[in-house]
């Protein structure tokens, strides 16, 4: 059934008329754990049909104390192994006031690795410790140029910092990128947590 | 009643399900306001469970005065009382007009230590009628009961001659959920400029 208004079609067959307003942000899909896995994998939905996605990871809380949010790329095959080259820097401040600064972590960068690409500061995991951000990745599906990627996140390390951490990067390949996981530092699980992924057209 | 197209619910029980995901709620206007002050459930602000992450948006934020644009959260339902404790990061890029200066410094003295006064999210912004500050910010699940409340925060302003850019990060270091966020100048008054705030679906 459609929806006709003084001539002009509202919406029809299980959409709205693409000349309706309706924001250009779209959640593709969610996962929050219901209980501790070793990763959360998005396989589908990243096409062409968006230029940009938007991964959010909310209340990302470790199984195991000081560990890292870390991210990987599947370029085609099956494996989350795409390679990459990455910076890192962070901002910390400890909660008595003390070691206030700005860094670049050559820990936490890779150069041409197809390891994982840590997403955060090693996050506690007493209860109330956690880590929130975002990830942007740009146009995954392009096969002429590298893909690039930037993330944002804050954290509670374990020693009682707030850490803020800003990572750029590309995907040094020209195939598409198909698939996006998310894992722990060490491959421990992730306690708890939601990540969202959305389209930007 | 729901409106179900070509098998897809279009809108059911006062929510469209098509559509953006990035929803407007409140915009607050300043007018030599005193303050700006979002609280959940007042004057048809959300600020609650309904979205796991909430954004901020401000837009050429002026100053009557010199002064540092803050803000702080309550966790009081009954008061309203803006200040929880909270840890913070504060670094900024600055470049001057005439190019003979630029940085990117660590703030020292604007970050916080479990301190419960408002968070800058500026270093000064002068009154010149031209000058104002833009910026956004993200809050992450203020509702949560379990885990403390991150927020990331970036501002674009100028500082007399100065063009600055700052990344503010941190934590309000509580488990009691966030109701309320007040913005303010540090001295004087907002003179003009607005802020939306936005669910994230």
């Amino acid at each position: 059934m459609g929806v006709i208004s003084n001539g002009t079609t509202l919406l029809d067959a299980g959409a709205l008329d693409a000349g309706i307003a309706t924001g250009e942000m779209t959640l593709i899909t969610s996962t929050t754990l219901s209980s501790a896995a070793a990763n959360i994998t998005f396989n589908s939905g990243i096409s062409s049909t968006y230029n940009t996605y938007v991964f959010k990871f909310m209340d990302i809380h470790p199984a195991t104390d000081d560990s890292k949010l870390l991210v990987n790329f599947r370029d085609g095959s099956t494996a989350y192994d795409a390679t990459k080259t990455t910076n890192f820097f962070r901002a910390q401040h400890r909660e008595n006031g003390t070691n206030g600064n700005i860094a670049y972590r050559t820990d936490d960068d890779l150069a041409q690795s197809t390891g994982a690409q840590p997403l955060t500061m090693d996050i506690g995991n007493a209860n109330d410790e956690s880590a929130n951000g975002s990830l942007i990745l740009y146009n995954p599906s392009n096969t002429t140029f590298v893909k690039h990627f930037a993330a944002e996140s804050n954290c509670v390390y374990s020693g009682d910092y707030s850490m803020n951490a800003y990572i750029g990067g590309y995907i040094n390949v020209t195939a598409a990128i198909d698939g996006v996981q998310f894992t722990m530092e060490g491959g421990t699980n992730i306690d708890a947590g939601t990540i969202k992924m959305y389209g930007i057209k | 009643m729901g409106l179900i197209s070509n098998g897809t619910t279009i809108f059911d029980a006062g929510a469209m399900s098509v559509g953006g995901s990035m929803v407007f709620i409140k915009k607050l206007t300043a007018s030599g306001s005193g303050t700006l002050t979002f609280v959940d459930g007042a004057s048809s602000v959300v600020l609650d469970d309904t979205y796991k992450e909430y954004l901020f948006t401000f837009n050429n934020i002026h100053t009557s005065a010199t002064a540092n644009f803050s803000f702080n959260g309550s966790d009081d339902d009954s008061s309203h009382s803006y200040d929880v404790v909270k840890t913070t990061t504060v670094f900024t890029a600055g470049h001057k007009e005439d190019g003979s200066a630029s940085y990117l410094d660590y703030d020292t003295g604007q970050d916080e230590a479990q301190a419960t006064d408002f968070q800058n999210l500026s270093y000064g912004i002068k009154t010149g009628n031209d000058e104002s500050l833009s910026g956004y910010m993200h809050l992450f699940n203020p509702s949560s009961t379990v885990f403390v409340k991150h927020f990331i925060a970036r501002t674009q302003y100028t500082d007399g001659d100065y063009s600055q850019n700052g990344h503010i990060a941190g934590y309000f270091n509580t488990t009691a959920d966030i109701t309320a966020i007040q913005f303010k100048m540090s001295s004087g008054n907002i003179d003009a400029g607005d802020i939306c705030l936005y669910g994230i679906a």
